[in-house]
């Protein structure tokens, strides 16, 4: 059963030092299809680090890999991932007339992929 | 390292706003690349790392290898036949590229767009309605005794905010340092930036304006219910105590990044962080600078304001200058299904713009302009390969305080500037053209 949790969309010193290297190296896309999620969240859906999950948005969805953080730097219900093609799956285009479109803090349902192909 | 080197002082780092330039760096010329850069921060030295020259065609059409020229005329094709095109990017260019692409943009007719939409451009919006306690970076440095951080990381985005200019060094009036200052940071989760504050302060998501706005209340003597705490997470008495030091500072800044502006809110945030720091100013001197990620985006602020009168989102489509975020808005008229050609320009939309702006995108004729191959230029009809600014290429680029700065380049690139390119393209549209495309309608006069 999937669970809401909120998605905070943002940058990280790794992804900045590689997207210099190359956005279509393989090093940038792990980098931005990895979600980082309270430990606590992460026990409770059964999930342990690099297991998949699927992000899914009333406009797209994306299956990323997990990355566990601690309750001090990562409050339980809060999701982190960096920009990249997979945040954009599931970014609506709505900008309430702004021109800006919300890519932090978006509900998305999480859920937990068993297959380890993914499929 | 090949036997030809030459050492470059006081360069300057284009990967983020805050421009540091007092790069010492230490190329090789013989392999065109940059060995060393001394002062950079991590992401200045991937920047410099990772731009030595690479092996692609000066150009593609369709995805096979063209010649610059060629490119230039199919690009100027796509341009002349299009109806309501987009203009886009421009955040990791000079001034003067800057300045041909709103040229182009005026001649047929078209939007002119910078990535700021999609950054600070609430933050713009903002000030246009509450207006700006401004500052320079240097002034913060030599003045600042409270620095307040709000929904920003600058310790993975902009590491040497803090080294530079805003936590640690010394300056005029802050004769100690870090010593004399106190640092408040306030994010909705703990990141790396954390451990330089003083003061921590964890914000629930979606509740920044209600924070903003009771500080305001606080401010000014108003009562705030206790139950604000369950509602943002921050107590009433952490609010108090932040107003406290807020008032009797002596010189206060707010250095504010996107969690206020691609949140919920959006321009209602910055504009209530602009306004707290207008009541501020009632008790003592406060300003408020917004972070900006791209090393030119605040050029591309002060280019297109110069030319059009308005920061981003501009049209032309009637002869003059429109602007109006959320129509002319790059997310906007593309997630409509609206443009119908693009012209991007050292930017990457396709890797971070929502879905359904990136699917049309793959529906229209699509110009790119970039030194590496990105998502953007793999959908591209003609892509250009071209120089990268600061390392190449010469040129004025604006800090984040609106402070300009000549770059002073290492090594030459056998591609060619953006500057280069889009001068072509402009002449080659306009001979197509025959001058301005003007609307339907448009009074005889303005054709002479």
């Amino acid at each position: 059963m999937p669970e809401m949790m909120t998605l905070i969309g943002g940058r990280s010193s790794k992804q900045g030092t590689t997207l210099c290297a190359s956005k279509l190296g393989a090093e940038y896309a792990e980098i931005s299809s990895t979600v980082e999620m309270n430990v606590e969240d992460m026990a409770r859906l059964g999930l342990s680090n690099n297991s998949k999950v699927r992000l899914r948005t009333p406009v797209g969805e994306a299956i990323l890999r997990c990355k566990g953080r601690e309750t001090k730097d990562l409050p339980p219900g809060i999701l982190f991932m960096t920009y990249g093609p997979l945040s954009s799956q599931l970014m609506a285009g709505d900008t309430a007339g702004s021109g800006m479109p919300i890519s932090k803090n978006l509900d998305v349902e999480v859920e937990p992929i068993r297959d380890e192909s993914g499929a | 390292m090949g036997e030809n080197v030459k050492v470059v002082r006081d360069a300057t780092c284009t990967f983020c706003g805050c421009v540091c330039d007092d790069m010492h760096l230490t190329v090789d010329l013989d392999h065109k690349r940059i060995t060393k850069a001394e002062n950079a921060c991590i992401l200045g030295k991937a920047w410099f790392r990772e731009h030595a020259i690479e092996e692609r065609p000066l150009a593609l059409i369709g995805g096979r290898p063209a010649t610059t020229e060629a490119a230039v005329e199919a690009a100027a094709q796509i341009l002349a036949r299009a109806r309501f095109p987009l203009i886009y990017g421009l955040s990791d260019t000079t001034c003067e590229a800057q300045r041909v692409a709103v040229a182009i943009a005026d001649m047929i007719g078209g939007t002119v767009d910078t990535t700021t939409s999609v950054c600070h451009g609430p933050s713009g919006i903002a000030f246009e309605g509450v207006g700006e306690s401004t500052a320079s970076l240097g002034e913060i440095k030599n003045r600042a005794d409270l620095v307040v951080f709000w929904g920003g990381n600058p310790a993975e985005a902009h590491p040497r905010l803090f080294s530079r200019y805003s936590v640690t060094p010394k300056g005029m009036f802050i004769p100690n340092g870090r010593k004399d200052r106190t640092v408040v940071l306030v994010d909705v989760r703990r990141t790396p930036s954390t451990p330089a504050a003083d003061i921590f302060i964890q914000v629930k998501p979606r509740s920044d304006f209600e924070v903003l706005w009771a500080l305001r209340a606080l401010v000014r003597g108003r009562r705030v219910d206790p139950s604000i705490e369950r509602r943002t997470g921050v107590s009433l008495t952490v609010l108090e105590d932040l107003v406290a030091r807020m008032k009797s500072c002596r010189f206060g800044v707010f250095l504010f990044g996107m969690g206020l502006t691609m949140n919920r809110g959006r321009h209602f945030n910055s504009g209530a962080l602009l306004a707290l720091t207008t009541d501020l100013n009632e008790f003592t001197h406060w300003v408020a600078k917004p972070v900006r990620g791209h090393g030119n985006v605040t050029g591309a602020d002060n280019v297109v304001s110069w030319q059009t009168g308005f920061p981003f989102g501009v049209n032309f489509s009637r002869g003059y200058p429109r602007f109006n975020p959320g129509e002319f808005t790059s997310v906007d008229l593309l997630t409509r299904g609206e443009a119908d050609a693009a012209l991007i320009i050292a930017s990457d939309p396709a890797d971070n713009f929502p879905k359904a702006a990136i699917e049309h995108l793959r529906r229209i004729p699509v110009i790119t302009l970039d030194p590496k191959a990105t998502p953007t230029t793999q959908l591209a009809q003609v892509a250009f390969t071209t120089a990268t600014y600061g390392i190449n290429v010469s040129g004025t680029v604006y800090r984040m305080d609106d402070v300009p700065i000549t770059l002073r380049p290492a090594f030459e690139s056998p591609y060619p500037s953006d500057e280069q390119v889009l001068t072509a393209i402009r002449d080659r549209v306009r001979a197509l053209l025959g001058g301005n495309r003007l609307p339907a309608g448009a009074p005889v006069a303005a054709a002479s």
